[in-house]
C-alpha cells in the first residue's frame, strides 16, 4: 500500500460574486443594496468532493469548462482555501504555470530563469547549479542573454517548462499546458513528464486533450456539477465522458 | 510549504528587488539621474514659487526642500505604485503558494534603495551650505529609515490588497497622495503652521518622519522622544495594515 499524498474529504468551495465590488467603490456605493445582496449570493463550484491520490499516481481530471478543475488545482497548490472539508497534501507542490507567468519581458532569459526558479521555491544556489542544464533543455541557448520580450511565445513556453522540469517536485500540477511549443518541444516535454512519472512524482493533470489523459494517466476523475461523476480507469472514464457530451 | 528556510526568503526578496532595479536601469545608463530628475525639478519649482516669489522666511531653502522631498519621494512612489503591484503578478499569485507579502515588500525596498542612493546628493547640497555630515547620522539614518519603512510598507500592504477588491481605489490613492503632500511639512516648516492646525498636521503619520529626517540632515540632531512618538504611530499602523492584508490574502486568488 502506497502512501496517500493528497486527500480531499468533503471539500466544498464557493465563490461570492465579486463583480459589484470589483466594479469599484463608486459602483459599490451607488448600487449598495444590490451589492450587499450579491455578496451573500455565493456560487458553489465544488459541492463536497472526496478523493485520495497515492504517491506516484498520475490522475487526470476531465469535465466541462467552469466545472471547477482549476479551482481544484488551486486548492491543492494552497492558493485557495475551501469553505469546508478537510485537505491533506504532503510534499513539495510545483504548479506548471501558464505561458511565462512571473517572467519579466525586459529581463534576459538567464535572469528570468533565476527569478522564476526562486519564485517557484528553489534557493539561488540550487538555481545557479542547474542553470546550464536548464538552458540546455530549453534549446534556446543563442537567445539566452537577450531580453525575453523579443522571444516568440513558443520560446517563452520552452523556457518556462525548462525551469519546471528542473524543480524536482514531489507533486506536479499541470493545467492545460502540454500543447505549447513546436512538435519537437511538445515531445520533449511529454517525455519529461513521463520521466517524472517513472521517478515516482505524483501528477495531477487537467486537460481537455482526452488523448493526453488516456496516454498519461493511470486514473481519471470526471467532474460534473460540482461532484465526482466517475472515478476510475482513464479509458472508461473518457469514453463515458465523450458519450455524455455527444448526447447533448 | 515546508523546507523554506530563512536563506530562501533572503534569496526571494533579493531577487525581487534586483529585478525591479535592473528593469529600471536596463534601458538607460542615466537611470540614476532620471530618478533624481523628479524631486530636483520639484525642488526647483518650489524654490521659485516660495522663495523667489512668496519669500518664505526659511534659510537655506533649497537644502531645506531636498531634505524633505527625497524621503517624500520614496513614500509617494511606493504608495503610488502599490495599487497595481498585486494585479501585475496575478498569474503568479493564482498558481504558486508563496508569501505574497513579499511583492509589496520588494516594491517598497526598491524605492528605499533609490532613496538611499540620493543621500550623497543631500550631503553634497549640505556641503554647499557648509553643513558637515554629523556622526549622529550613523544611527539616526538607520532609525529614521526603519520608521519610514514600517509606515510605507504597511500602507502599501493595505492599499495593494484592498485595491484587488475595489479596483478604483487607484484613483483615490492619487488624490489622497496629493492631499497628503500638502499636509506634510515638505516645503514649509512646521513652525509656520498656525498653532490650532498643528495637531492636524501631526495626525498625518508621515509628518513626523519628514521632520525627523530634516532635523537629522540640517541640524544634525536626533530627537529621541519625538522619534519614539512617530515610530509607535508607524508601528500601530503597520500592525493594523499587516493584519488586514493577512485576512484578505486568502481571497486574493479568488478575485484576481
Amino acid at each position: 500500500m502506497k502512501d496517500k499524498v493528497i486527500i480531499f474529504d468533503k471539500v466544498v468551495k464557493s465563490y461570492p460574486s465579486y463583480t459589484h465590488i470589483t466594479g469599484g467603490i463608486k459602483n459599490f456605493l451607488i448600487h449598495f443594496n444590490k451589492s450587499i445582496k450579491n455578496l451573500k449570493k455565493r456560487h458553489v463550484v465544488l459541492k463536497g468532493i472526496s478523493f485520495e491520490i497515492s504517491q506516484g499516481e498520475c490522475v487526470g481530471f476531465v469535465g466541462r469548462n467552469g466545472v471547477g478543475k482549476s479551482t481544484l488545482l488551486g486548492i491543492i497548490a494552497g492558493v485557495l482555501k475551501p469553505d469546508s472539508g478537510k485537505i491533506f497534501v504532503k510534499g513539495r507542490v510545483s504548479p506548471l504555470l501558464e505561458l511565462g507567468a512571473g517572467f519579466h519581458p525586459d529581463l534576459t532569459g538567464r535572469e528570468n530563469i533565476i527569478l522564476n526558479g526562486i519564485l517557484l521555491g528553489m534557493t539561488k544556489k540550487e538555481v545557479l547549479s542547474k542553470i546550464d542544464s536548464i538552458i540546455e533543455f530549453s534549446g534556446i541557448k543563442d537567445f539566452i542573454d537577450q531580453p525575453i520580450r523579443i522571444y516568440s511565445s513558443g520560446m517563452v513556453a520552452r523556457l518556462a517548462f525548462s525551469v519546471i522540469a528542473h524543480l524536482e517536485p514531489e507533486i506536479l500540477l499541470i493545467d492545460e499546458i502540454l500543447s505549447v511549443g513546436d512538435i519537437e518541444f511538445q515531445k520533449k516535454s511529454y517525455n519529461k513528464i513521463l520521466e517524472f512519472k517513472q521517478k515516482g512524482v505524483t501528477i495531477v493533470l487537467v486537460s481537455h486533450s482526452l488523448e493526453n489523459i488516456k496516454k498519461l494517466c493511470d486514473r481519471a476523475i470526471w467532474l460534473e456539477d460540482g461532484k465526482i461523476k466517475m472515478d476510475g480507469n482513464p479509458e472508461e472514464v473518457v469514453k463515458e465522458y465523450q458519450e455524455s457530451t455527444l448526447k447533448e | 510549504m515546508k523546507n523554506r528556510t530563512f536563506k530562501y526568503y533572503l534569496d526571494l526578496i533579493s531577487v525581487l528587488v534586483v529585478k525591479e532595479l535592473k528593469v529600471r536601469y536596463k534601458n538607460s545608463y542615466l537611470g540614476y539621474f532620471w530618478s533624481l530628475l523628479n524631486p530636483l525639478t520639484m525642488a526647483l519649482i518650489f524654490y521659485f514659487a516660495f522663495k523667489v516669489i512668496m519669500k518664505v522666511p526659511i534659510e537655506n531653502y533649497s537644502f531645506f526642500l531636498i531634505t524633505g522631498l527625497f524621503p517624500w519621494q520614496w513614500f509617494s512612489n511606493s504608495i503610488g505604485s502599490s495599487p497595481v503591484i498585486l494585479i501585475g503578478n496575478a498569474s503568479l499569485i493564482k498558481k504558486v503558494n508563496f508569501p505574497v507579502y513579499f511583492i509589496p515588500l520588494a516594491n517598497v525596498l526598491n524605492d528605499a534603495v533609490h532613496f538611499l542612493l540620493t543621500i550623497p546628493v543631500i550631503i553634497i547640497f549640505g556641503l554647499l551650505f557648509s553643513k558637515i555630515p554629523s556622526p549622529i547620522w550613523l544611527f539616526g539614518i538607520p532609525l529614521c529609515f526603519f520608521a519610514q519603512f514600517l509606515l510605507t510598507y504597511g500602507l502599501a500592504l493595505l492599499i495593494s490588497s484592498i485595491n484587488l477588491f475595489f479596483r478604483d481605489l487607484e484613483r483615490l490613492v492619487m488624490v489622497f497622495l496629493l492631499i497628503l503632500f500638502y499636509a506634510t511639512p515638505v516645503f514649509y516648516d512646521i513652525t509656520l503652521v498656525p498653532e490650532k492646525y498643528r495637531k492636524l498636521i501631526f495626525l498625518n503619520p508621515i509628518s513626523g518622519i519628514i521632520i525627523g529626517w530634516r532635523d537629522l540632515f540640517i541640524k544634525g540632531i536626533f530627537n529621541f522622544k519625538f522619534y519614539c512618538f512617530y515610530l509607535i504611530y508607524s508601528l500601530i499602523l503597520f500592525t493594523f495594515c499587516f493584519n488586514v492584508f493577512k485576512k484578505l490574502s486568502y481571497k486574493f486568488a479568488e478575485v484576481l
